[in-house]
């Protein structure tokens, strides 16, 4: 970064924009970071609001089948004469959408979009992002998602009902099955609105982290947050490619009659053969190839963002900086090379699979590193319990969870017996809750006072917290045990199969069920925190956490130009009870007390 | 404050309760025969189970080992506030140590390559098309929405013959005897799925995957669908009934296809078919 000599000398080629001159260039079609972070911030909420009740109703017919739910029944899908029962093909719509919508709407558009968009030139120290009409559009290309994503619900067969994953040709053969008919391409289409989203998105990311670092701001220098941001971008930039061609020849197969996926002369549900010639499990390739980074993705935000939470409330500097840094950039690489786990069981050569099983072993082994790192961070430390700092312990705590169960699976024979499988289930979601969504929390109440200039409440926080931890161990865990049993996904009802029908695991059922609600129903606390807050909780000043890096060295909320003059950096955002110094905190403006020279390998 | 730690403390006694549990309820352990709820009916299941067993010993290890860490850094590092509302003890600075990390990078490295060689063997065994048995086909499973087309070789031991039998959502094999079977799809991605037996496949279109296995007790046993296949997946179910001798499974075929009988013995005599 080309910067003056000295610190106080203004930058030359720095000046302040004009601000927006209008409500709707201002607020709506805005270009300014910190207002579409908040436009994808809402968004995404309201999705997560929506996949959650989708959920509600999934545990609902798994714990009781067949049995009417309550209200929502009679204006959903009943029939009068089916006595209010969910039809199986709806079941398969609401998992299918829950994880579509909890996917691609919520937590990669909340820790990308909201997070990436909000914090990113904030904590680099500019201006705004590189390209902020292309952020505009980041925002804006989601919305023809949002609508075809609900529309799909309303179309002849409804919504889709493949997966999440939409193997053909379950998906592609308009007749296999009834959301196959439209609202598979409905889904198709929305999902390449979010693909394009975070496309540009990544774009925009990684040139304003490239080049628009403040003076000072070495690489090394910059929050974990940005760090994982970053990487997360590349990963997007990289992957992303192939989810839209993939998409794209998905979609050619369904309206233009081509034959990608569809092996010679298939046919489903007697329609008249194709000429085929393609492969079924080519989608899967190209859909992993992407969607195994997608974990990354809506994972290695998250680590960032606990990094820098567990260090300000351990208030101490953050246990091996660079060598978590590294881990985050070696499971981003090995990230492309593990896809093939997926697939252990889909007919793939299994010689492949074998190879597979060694690289997603090793994967596991930076995420360690990482676990060992964020308990190194709090011992010592003088742990601040805030409810920002608990979703943050919640977040390593259930992570371990999700990361030694993931063991299980990336060992080929014992996945032969719990692919598709509960335990998949709870690994995912001990990944996608446990860690990215109590993620998410952390960063929203570590960051609601620089978003929206006042502080949430601490005492609903705490209450929230508590509950949505305990219910979320309740909901998730037994899915292991069930899952070990051989309970499959994706079937609306287990009672089926004689060796789920024991009372054992439909005692877990339900137990898992109970508690469902009780997590749904805890987030009515943390919305109404977060609304009330919002217009009548205490005006927070700029550094109400008393945290180092440079975000909290502008106001809250902060102006559009976010520096009044670019800040000067000088050493990373974590240096947490320097000895000798007067407060426990010193900002990354700050110059380093003379005696004090930072590990060169560590820090 | 420092009490907040033992809410994870709890979540781990409860994840290691339940884990711990499980085994001694047939409900919550893998799935075995009613009334030998340790005993894995199948060679690779028997294998698989004690890869199962321990990864997750090491995994338990991992997890109480990380958690009390945790947990006790969460207690012991708690901020505590005097009486004169400063910190009774000020938070230690230090930015990492290079052994520690070399540790924590160097042990789990070695313990998971470990893991990762020692379950090549089974898995080869299991998997591998070099493994398959030299046996004849027991018999042809397509899968279809939502049903297990079964076809067997009948008395000659060949399949496309005129005396195939053919079963919906049944299969039989002898207690003891390797079972080759060739796995096939006639439309969607389907799953072949033997929970007693720990065996799963993909049946997927356009291809013949083989599949083996055997069960060393007489019964019944239930076949699941395991990959998403369409409105009626969740009950894409099949008996698997396992017969004590050859001689009994020979005598349900006979039974069976003396049933099949005339259409399909009449029709032999029309030449059609590609095997002829």
């Amino acid at each position: 970064m080309s910067a003056g000599p000295n610190a106080t000398e203004p930058n030359p080629h720095d000046h302040i924009p004009a601000a927006a001159s209008n409500f709707l260039t201002r607020y709506v079609f805005s270009t300014d970071h910190k207002v579409i972070g908040v436009q994808f911030l809402f968004s995404s909420l309201f999705f997560f609001a929506v996949g959650g009740l989708m959920a509600m109703v999934i545990r609902w017919q798994l714990a009781w089948p067949w049995k009417p739910v309550p209200i929502l029944s009679q204006w959903l899908w009943s029939s009068p004469g089916l006595g209010g029962q969910m039809p199986p093909e709806f079941y398969n719509k609401l998992f299918t959408m829950h994880a579509t919508i909890m996917i691609f709407f919520v937590i990669i558009p909340l820790l990308t979009g909201a997070f990436g968009n909000f914090l990113i030139p904030l904590m680099i120290g500019a201006r705004d992002m590189a390209f902020p009409k292309l952020n505009m559009f980041s925002y804006w290309i989601m919305w023809p998602g949002f609508v075809l994503i609900t529309l799909s619900f309303f179309v002849e067969g409804g919504a889709a009902e493949a997966g999440w994953t939409s193997y053909p040709p379950l998906a592609t053969a308009a007749r296999s099955t009834p959301g196959s008919l439209n609202g598979q391409t409905y889904w198709l289409l929305a999902l390449l609105c979010a693909g394009i989203s975070s496309l540009t998105g990544s774009i925009n990311y990684i040139t304003t982290i490239v080049m628009l670092r403040s003076p000072g701001m070495k690489m090394f220098r910059m929050p974990m947050t940005v760090w994982a941001l970053f990487i997360t971008a590349l990963l997007q930039a990289f992957a992303l490619p192939v989810l839209t061609s993939a998409l794209l020849m998905q979609t050619l197969d369904r309206l233009a009659g081509t034959n990608f996926f569809t092996p010679v002369g298939g046919a489903v549900a007697n329609a008249p053969a194709a000429v085929g010639g393609g492969a079924p499990l080519l989608w899967q390739h190209l859909f992993w190839f992407y969607s195994h980074p997608a974990v990354y993705i809506m994972i290695l935000p998250g680590m960032g963002i606990a990094s820098d939470v567990i260090s300000t409330f351990s208030r101490k500097p953050l246990f091996g900086y660079k060598p978590m840094v590294i881990a985050m950039g070696a499971i981003a690489g090995l990230g492309f090379i593990v896809w093939g786990h997926h697939m252990f069981q889909s007919g793939m050569n299994p010689a492949l699979g074998a190879t597979f099983m060694l690289s997603t072993m090793m994967i596991a082994l930076p995420s360690a590193i990482k676990v060992f790192n964020w308990i190194g961070t709090m011992w010592g430390g003088r742990i601040q319990y805030t409810s920002a700092m608990l979703n943050a312990m919640a977040f390593v705590s259930m992570f371990i969870i999700g990361g030694l169960s993931g063991i299980f699976m990336a060992a080929t024979p014992v996945d032969i017996h719990i692919h598709d499988t509960y335990f998949i289930v709870g690994h995912i979601h001990y990944v996608l809750f446990g860690g990215s969504t109590f993620a998410v929390f952390a960063g929203i109440y570590y960051w609601f006072p620089k978003l929206f200039g006042r502080m949430m409440s601490e005492r609903l926080g705490l209450i929230h917290f508590f509950l949505t931890f305990l219910f979320f161990n309740g909901t998730f865990f037994f899915m292991h045990i069930v899952g070990w049993h051989g309970h499959m996904r994706r079937i609306a009802d287990p009672t089926v199969y004689e060796f789920l029908r024991t009372p054992g695991v439909v005692g877990m059922n339900q137990f898992m069920t109970i508690c469902a609600f009780g997590l749904g129903a805890s987030q009515l606390i943390f919305a109404w925190n977060f609304f009330y807050s919002l217009v009548a909780g205490p005006v927070a000043g700029p550094n109400p956490w008393k945290a180092n890096s440079l975000e909290w060295a502008t106001a809250s909320p902060p102006p559009y130009y976010n520096f009044e003059t670019l800040p000067r950096v000088y050493h990373p955002p974590y240096e947490f009870s320097v000895p000798g110094g007067e407060d426990d905190f010193l900002p990354q403006t700050t110059p380093l007390p003379d005696n004090i020279t930072l590990d060169p390998v560590m820090a | 404050m420092r009490y907040w730690s033992l809410i994870f403390a709890l979540a781990a006694v409860f994840s290691v309760g339940a884990f711990a549990y499980a085994p001694f309820s047939a409900d919550w352990w893998l799935p075995n025969p009613a009334g030998e709820p340790y005993h894995s009916v199948s060679t690779f299941g028997r294998e698989i189970d004690a890869l199962f067993l321990i990864i997750l010993v090491l995994t338990g290890a991992v997890f109480i080992g990380t958690q009390a860490a945790l947990v006790w850094a969460q207690f012991r590092y708690a901020d505590r506030i005097g009486e004169d509302g400063l910190p009774v003890r000020p938070a230690q600075y230090f930015h990492g140590s290079q052994r520690l990390e070399v540790i924590w990078t160097v042990i789990p490295a070695g313990i998971l390559v470990f893991l990762a060689l020692y379950q090549m063997d089974t898995w080869a065994k299991i998997k591998f098309r070099s493994a398959s048995p030299r046996t004849p086909v027991l018999a042809e499973v397509t899968g279809r929405q939502f049903q297990w087309a079964m076809k067997y070789p009948g008395p000659d031991g060949r399949l496309g013959t005129p005396d195939d039998l053919f079963t919906v959502n049944d299969l039989h094999l002898v207690k003891d005897q390797t079972a080759l079977i060739h796995l096939k799809s006639a439309d969607v991605i389907h799953s072949f799925f033997l929970p007693q037996m720990r065996i799963k496949q993909d049946a997927v279109p356009g291809m013949a995957i083989p599949v083996w296995f055997d069960c060393d007790r007489a019964g019944r046993f239930e076949l699941a669908c395991a990959e998403l296949c369409g409105w009626g997946h969740y009950k894409m179910r099949g008996d698997v009934v396992v017969h004590e001798t050859e001689a009994e499974f020979q005598a349900w075929q006979a039974a069976k296809l003396a049933e099949q009988g005339r259409s399909q013995i009449a029709g032999a005599d029309e030449p059609e078919g590609d095997d002829r």
